[in-house]
């Protein structure tokens, strides 16, 4: 690990104004960053401590939404009575992901910034944009069985790791930033987190300094919120792919759908395709299999994760019948 | 690792920084290298060898130890945020005269082999057996909107799935568990 010097932040606006500096970076869980930090990937010259800033509360908004704080543990946040009864497809998403010990470190602005897992940007001997940009993809043409199947480019196939971030963007969540300048903005999840283009090293729309101090959620949307993650083991597993689905239906006719996928993109990706073949439709085989179909009309294979097309389009499937079961 | 001459950032000297800790009860005062994790600091200077590196990548679980009363990786995280907090390792839970009820229930259920994993295991078992009294959900949980939870066989092993055993001594462990859950220990 490089040498850093380290400062605990005593407040928001000074945690933004001390990391505004180069070379500055926030640590809050640590879960993440330590672990690249170990092995030279991440290179912070200075940490600004922000995990005991009083951003850790989940409080009721008068629109019925939810405002949860960014420094809240993802357990804290899976465990909240709010979230599990109006929220249940965030408290799944959160539980089903990483281990009890990670998940009582993790803060939920971290999870939501954590880096991709693909081996390649974890080799430092690799080529690898995203690490060090202009090396090459080695994931393009190696390895890559959980590499990105929508949105990816020539540049970069890898994907967000994060399952949270997955329920928060069917939720609609929206995060609120405060910015070097101390001012205060809010961005919608879908479009914090961008594709790789040409410039996979940014991977987000955070402004040098910026800092993530909560996330807000609509009041809940209606229908049934289920989350079905599918991985190579059956716990303590990033996704191959997951899915979040947030469906409503009346007599037998889909009235509201909400859909978003895991480990498929750069990003969380909202099936805003699937989500339009099924609004308005009969909740039956023919309907889930349009959807599926809609949703990853677009998707390219690299070799290795060619079999996730498939597998995300049976997941969707499945994850709607079970959604529009006797409701 | 404080004494590694580092010629890629050498414009940041390796800067101890003095801290205390409370540890199992104890308030113990260091100098440190700001990149030690507060696994290092247990076994390399404080010489709590209790806790155990694995992987040191948050991947294996045998560093687990309680920070206020919740188990979290001690790999992942520095010893110099940990100022204030009140940290319990595998030495603070039992002594080889006092075992606690959870070490005692590993040693009549042969809970291990090797035996390198079953710190963490013990740690995050106690941590565990709070969250699930508290009425946390997990993976394995039916219902996450329900107020209380029972911890089956199936809750137990998803629940404890950031600890890894390569001895696989996994029925014992949950055995283990489960004397205390069910209250035969």
């Amino acid at each position: 690990m490089r040498p850093f010097t380290y400062e605990r932040a005593t407040d928001a606006r000074a945690a933004v104004a001390a990391a505004s500096s180069a070379g500055a970076k926030f640590i809050s869980g640590g879960t993440n960053l330590l672990d690249l930090m170990k092995l030279e990937i991440e290179r912070p010259t200075h940490l600004v401590d922000i995990s005991r800033l009083p951003l850790k509360d989940i409080e009721e908004l008068q629109d019925g939404g939810l405002r949860i704080g960014a420094q809240a543990a993802n357990s804290d946040v899976a465990a909240d009575h709010r979230v599990r009864t109006r929220y249940p497809v965030l408290t799944l998403a959160l539980v089903a992901g990483a281990s009890g010990q990670l998940r009582n470190k993790a803060s939920v602005g971290g999870n939501l910034l954590q880096r991709t897992r693909c081996p390649y940007f974890y080799d430092t001997a690799a080529g690898c944009n995203k690490r060090e940009p202009g090396s090459g993809c080695s994931a393009i043409g190696g390895f890559n069985r959980i590499h990105a199947i929508l949105g990816a480019s020539d540049a970069c196939i890898a994907t967000h790791p994060s399952d949270m971030a997955v329920a928060m963007t069917a939720l609609d969540a929206q995060i609120e930033l405060l910015g070097a300048d101390q001012t205060l903005r809010r961005v919608a999840l879908v479009d914090f987190h961008r594709l790789p283009g040409n410039t996979p090293h940014i991977e987000t729309v955070l402004r040098p300094g910026e800092m993530i101090t909560a996330v807000v959620l609509p009041p809940p949307p209606p229908g049934r919120q289920l989350y079905r993650k599918v991985r190579d083991r059956a716990s303590y597993a990033f996704a191959l792919v997951s899915v979040a689905a947030i469906v409503a239906a009346e007599r037998g006719t889909i009235t509201a759908a909400r859909v978003a996928f895991g480990g498929v993109a750069h990003k969380p990706w909202r099936g805003t395709e699937a989500e339009a073949a099924l609004i308005g439709r009969p909740a039956s085989d023919a309907t889930f299999r349009a959807a599926a179909d809609a949703a990853f009309a677009q998707a390219v294979g690299r070799g290795h994760n060619d079999f996730k097309i498939e597998l995300a389009k049976r997941t969707l499937y499945r994850t709607l019948a079970q959604a529009t079961q006797a409701q | 690792m404080s004494n590694v001459v580092d010629t890629k950032n050498a414009d940041i000297a390796a800067k101890t920084t003095q801290i205390a800790l409370t540890i199992n009860g104890h308030v113990r005062r260091l100098e440190l290298d700001p990149r030690t994790s507060l696994l290092d600091a247990l076994r390399e200077d404080l010489h709590l060898t209790g806790t155990k590196k694995g992987c040191d990548h948050g991947q294996c679980g045998a560093c687990t130890v309680l920070i206020n009363a919740r188990r979290i990786n001690s790999c992942l995280t520095l010893a110099v945020m940990h100022e204030d907090d009140d940290i319990v390792t595998i030495e603070g839970l039992g002594s080889p005269g006092a075992l606690h009820p959870l070490q005692a229930a590993f040693v009549e259920r042969d809970a291990f082999q090797c035996g390198y994993c079953t710190p963490g295991q013990i740690c995050s078992a106690v941590g565990m057996l709070a969250e699930a009294k508290a009425g946390w959900p997990s993976h394995a949980t039916a219902d996450v909107a329900a107020q209380s939870t029972t911890l089956t066989e199936t809750e137990i092993r998803e629940r404890m799935s950031g600890n890894i055993c390569r001895c696989a001594a996994y029925p014992n462990i949950v055995a283990a568990i489960r004397d205390i859950v069910e209250g035969r220990r």
